[in-house]
């Protein structure tokens, strides 16, 4: 009641000004004429007792002032009153108010629009349901790192029922080609075991679930497909659900849509699922002890991350007695288990690098207000006068304070606005920039939260801007303001200004030093050698669409059938590409290095005691030709080429760090290894080591670990596939081929999907997507500073000049040459400059160590980086100086002696 | 010169009070606290005028134009019913309060 009252009374104040003045003053001029009235039945004249009412009542005017602000209505005029005076004082006042605006536009957007790309990725949940309970998880490899469980290890897990485990899943990327209605077309999908989407809490839209019969050797090709899918291939066709695709060559059934709103984080372009369908007989020389799921869990309520680890590393112990053989086969078993919040986990490669980046914007948007703050003081001592007039006239420093924060808060407002606009492109062009590993990257967006941020820091930026010169306006004494004249220097403004611009060039110098950190540690990555030659490479993958499977159960005959089909038609393709002109070299490889294909099989070498397997090594089943093609340097022995076909005794490359570590100075020539499935298993023959080639980076320019073989792809154990072919043209631009090469591979066979194509130089320039991310980021907030900075100096500096015009023209009658002037201005602005650049080499020491992970092959104390960025600012501190100096040394004495 | 001055926070109380006998206009509530108060209280035009509005939005009292005696318009407050509650609430606390400074006053005399 009394709340609807205020409310009520209060508005109609508002809207009805001047009514209810007029009702004040009415009930105020009665209780006059009322008191007027007891006074002459006192017994005075009218006269009298008008001056006696009058005197008691004090004056009208201060009555009505006190019941006007005694209601919660007078703040909101009060604050729309400062409102329309700051937007006055902005619109009189166009420059620095386009200058303040924008300058506070960029800062407010980029701020926005770096929040937007970090809040989904570090702050917000995964958008399901009790997210905190999806984990992943890991095998622990012998060096504790993580590495992807075998099927085995899932299977046995699970078997276990472990107490702390609700629901979980193994998963692996799957990439079906399409065939039949139009253009061949390949699908992003996952083979998933039954539980993947319960695990996640999401269900399907349309149709059902997955159920544990789907996924059973053999069973009938189900598979489940996305909104997007659904929309884009089938118009949204309401009888998906029951309709036959074909897939790789075999009929699939869709039983299933998943609801538009999933976001499948684990592999965000997924659009199909199909039941794994591995065997759970395990046996021990199949895919189901190869390392390359993903295993994710829902933990049971009140179980953490920990407690599974312990419980599932526990269960792991008698699995790893009972499937000896299995793990054997693949690098030996898993030490362990470890257990890691999924999100944790999605975010920790980027973690540090967009926590990097956040800061450095929120340093971004500190000069910026630093920088406004600086006009608003500038522009406040060409207030001083009004601001005095002001006080005379009655205003009290809160009024003033009050004023200069709406002011601030209005700059603000508009600012954040257009900021917000510029967050909207912002977001765009980090999408485009991002690291295709980028986490949640459909998440990006400007949505609620991010509103209210952009909303929060516009109102703490208008604080900011408008605090330091609230305090200088009501700190002023009025007397003293109006009797000062102009020439008089506010030294109180002056000092803040200085403080402000030292300020600057120190955050500037803080950005700078991390993005030439960066941009060092870039050039030192991309100077470091891949281990071929990657000019006039084209690169692409070609798929098989499963035409030439033969139909019918797996058998040892019907899979050597199959192989033998495949590798004919890659024989076939490879044969038309090298024909096509300009083409210098072309062959096959399963995987190309620095693409984030990530192959990896045990090796056991008969050398070392009772047939222990090494870790895990890259592998790569290629096609005569490759190691020429690549140019990768042989070291010792020979390449494959043609002689090592099926049948023939299997011959295997190794890289030189597997040699080195294995073999120490000895030849390995003519030992031998069993590889793969066969590693650790008695029973199969011994491959015999051929040649050693040159280490080639597979995983990135920066990452060690280039333990890598080499066989041909017709003695591996099985025909990949999908197959990348490595393309060396002639002359100078591979790309150019590209149309061409895709020709010669299709008049092959024009069902065969191609994708991925790009040139080798693209693909490195890829593999550091993050670091580049990061460094675009930093050059760009580097750059915004140091501009801010300069306008800064050169802010304070002419004003100083303006202010000081008397005293050197003063100085030039006395006999001052021009040079010592120029010396005088350029001094001062240099000295605030060391000032700052010394603060900010500390900060900079400080601050960069948070870039760590993101340096290679400098510490974050780089000398180079620390000495370049100085003598950067040092000549940008001095261009801004320059100018008002060189005002100053042009000064005619006599003009700047008559200057008031 | 003694103070006259209403204690601090009391003039809502003496508002109320007064109102509870009859609706009255700002100058009949300040008259009758003087004259009940024989005085010692005198009530300032502004700080009525606060409190009465104040009291008006509170929903202690309502206000309305009316016509008084010889044929002049005046604003008259009235007692509301909340009104009514908060003054025996004002009233209790109020005695409570003086009561014990009477007591200490006794103490220490």
């Amino acid at each position: 009641m009394s709340l609807w009252r205020q409310l009520t009374r209060g508005l109609r104040v508002l809207t009805q000004r001047n009514e209810s003045d007029a009702e004040l003053s009415a009930d105020l001029r009665d209780y006059i004429d009322r008191a007027t009235t007891a006074h002459i039945a006192n017994g005075l004249s009218p006269e009298a007792a008008r001056r006696a009412a009058l005197l008691e009542a004090g004056s009208a005017t201060s009555i009505q002032d006190r019941v006007r602000s005694s209601a919660w209505e007078n703040a909101v005029e009060n604050l729309l009153a400062d409102l329309r005076y700051g937007a006055r004082q902005l619109l009189r006042h166009p420059g620095f108010a386009t200058v303040a605006i924008l300058t506070l536009a960029l800062g407010i957007g980029a701020t926005t629009a770096i929040f937007s790309a970090v809040n989904p990725i570090l702050f917000e949940p995964l958008p399901y349901p009790h997210a905190d309970r999806v984990v992943i998880v890991w095998e622990s490899r012998s060096d504790g790192s993580p590495g992807n469980p075998a099927y085995g290890t899932f299977f046995g897990l699970t078997g276990s029922h472990p107490r702390s485990i609700e629901l979980a899943t193994v998963s692996k990327p799957w990439q079906p080609a399409m065939v039949g209605t139009g253009e061949a077309e390949r699908f992003e999908g996952q083979r998933v075991t039954p539980d993947y989407f319960r695990t996640l809490g999401v269900s399907p839209a349309l149709g059902r679930d997955f159920a544990p019969s789907d996924d059973v050797q053999n069973a009938p090709a189900v598979a489940v497909i996305s909104d997007r899918l659904w929309k884009r291939r089938f118009a949204s066709d309401p009888a998906i659900v029951g309709r036959q695709l074909t897939l790789d060559g075999s009929l699939v059934t869709v039983i299933g849509v998943m609801p538009a709103h999933f976001e499948n984080v684990l592999a965000p372009a997924s659009d199909i699922w199909a039941p794994l369908q591995y065997n759970p007989a395990l046996p021990f020389d199949g895919r189901e002890w190869g390392h390359h799921l993903f295993m994710l869990a829902r933990l049971a309520p009140g179980a953490s991350a920990k407690s599974a680890a312990n419980e599932l590393s526990t269960a792991l112990v008698p699995l790893t007695q009972t499937y000896a053989k299995g793990y054997a086969s693949s690098g030996g078993p898993p030490r362990g288990i470890a257990v890691h919040s999924m999100r944790d986990d999605l975010t920790a490669n980027v973690r540090p690098a967009l926590l990097a980046i956040l800061g450095a914007v929120l340093l971004v948007l500190l000069i910026a207000c630093i920088n406004v703050t600086n006009l608003v003081l500038a522009r406040g001592s060409e207030r001083r006068a009004e601001f005095a007039m002001r006080a005379a006239l009655g205003a009290g420093r809160a009024r003033l304070i009050r004023q200069m924060l709406a002011e601030g808060l209005l700059l603000a407002f508009i600012g954040g606005t257009l900021g917000i606009a510029i967050a909207w492109f912002g977001i765009q062009a980090i999408v485009a920039l991002s690291p295709v590993d980028l986490p949640r990257l459909s998440a990006i967006r400007i949505d609620g939260t991010v509103l209210v941020f952009a909303l929060g820091i516009t109102t703490l930026v208008g604080l900011l801007v408008g605090l330091l010169p609230a305090l200088h306006a009501g700190a002023n004494d009025p007397q003293a303001a109006i009797q000062e004249s102009s020439r008089t220097v506010a030294r109180g403004h002056h000092f803040t200004r200085r403080i402000l611009v030292v300020a600057e060039v120190a955050i500037s110098l803080v950005l700078l030093v991390a993005a030439g950190l960066l941009l060092r540690s870039i050039k030192k990555v991309f100077s470091v050698a891949p281990g071929f030659d990657q000019a006039r490479l084209l690169t692409m993958q070609v798929q098989d669409s499963g035409r030439r499977t033969i139909p019918g159960p797996s058998s040892p005959a019907n899979d050597r059938a199959n192989s033998d089909a495949l590798a004919g038609y890659y024989d076939a393709a490879l044969k038309s590409v090298r024909a096509v002109p300009g083409v210098e070299a072309a062959a096959f490889s399963s995987q190309l290095p620095l693409s984030g294909d990530d192959d990896v099989y045990g090796v056991e070498f008969e050398s070392l005691s009772n047939g222990a397997s090494s870790d895990a090594a890259f592998r790569y089943a290629v096609s005569p030709g490759y190691f020429e093609a690549m140019h990768i340097p042989l070291r010792r022995g020979r390449y494959l080429d043609e002689r090592d076909k099926p049948g023939a005794p299997v011959a295997v490359v190794i890289s030189e760090s597997l040699a080195s570590r294995f073999f120490a100075h000895a030849d390995p020539i003519g030992r031998r290894v069993r590889l793969g499935p066969d590693a650790g298993d008695p029973t199969k023959p011994w491959s015999v080591i051929v040649g050693v080639v040159g280490d080639v980076k597979q995983t990135g320019l920066a990452v060690t670990g280039d333990d890598a073989f080499y066989i041909a792809n017709k003695q591996w154990q099985w025909f990949d596939p999908a197959q990348s072919l490595v393309v060396r043209s002639n002359g100078s631009d591979p790309a150019s081929l590209t149309r061409e090469v895709k020709e010669a591979v299709w008049s092959v066979d024009k069902d065969q999907p191609i994708v991925r194509v790009a040139t080798m130089p693209s693909l490195v320039a890829t593999s550091e997507a993050q670091r580049h991310f990061a460094f675009v980021l930093f050059e760009i907030f580097g750059l915004v500073a140091v501009l801010l900075a300069a306008t800064g100096i050169y802010g304070v500096l002419s004003g100083a000049v303006t202010e000081r015009t008397r005293e050197i023209g003063i100085r030039a009658v006395f006999g001052a040459s021009p040079s010592s002037i120029l010396r005088l201005i350029l001094g001062q602005g240099m000295a605030l400059t060391a000032a700052g650049v010394a603060i900010g080499i500390a900060g900079a020491i400080a601050a960069s160590s948070l870039l760590a992970t993101l340096l290679f092959g400098i510490t974050h104390l780089d000398p180079i980086t620390y000495a370049a960025v100085t003598l950067l600012l040092l000549g940008v501190a001095t261009a801004a100086c320059y100018i008002p100096a060189r005002r100053a040394m042009r000064l005619d004495p006599t003009t700047a002696l008559r200057h008031d | 010169m003694p103070d006259t001055d209403v204690i601090q926070g009391t003039l809502d109380l003496l508002i109320l009070k007064t109102l509870s006998l009859e609706p009255m206009h700002g100058f009949g509530i300040a008259r009758r606290v003087e004259q009940v108060s024989r005085n010692v209280f005198k009530v300032n035009p502004g700080s009525l005028l606060v409190a009465l509005q104040r009291l008006e939005r509170a929903g202690h009292i309502d206000a309305a134009w009316r016509q008084s005696e010889n044929s002049r318009r005046a604003k008259f407050y009235a007692l509301t019913r909340s009104g009514r509650k908060q003054l025996e609430l004002e009233t209790a606390d109020w005695s409570r309060r003086s009561a014990a400074v009477a007591r200490l006053l006794k103490v220490e005399a």
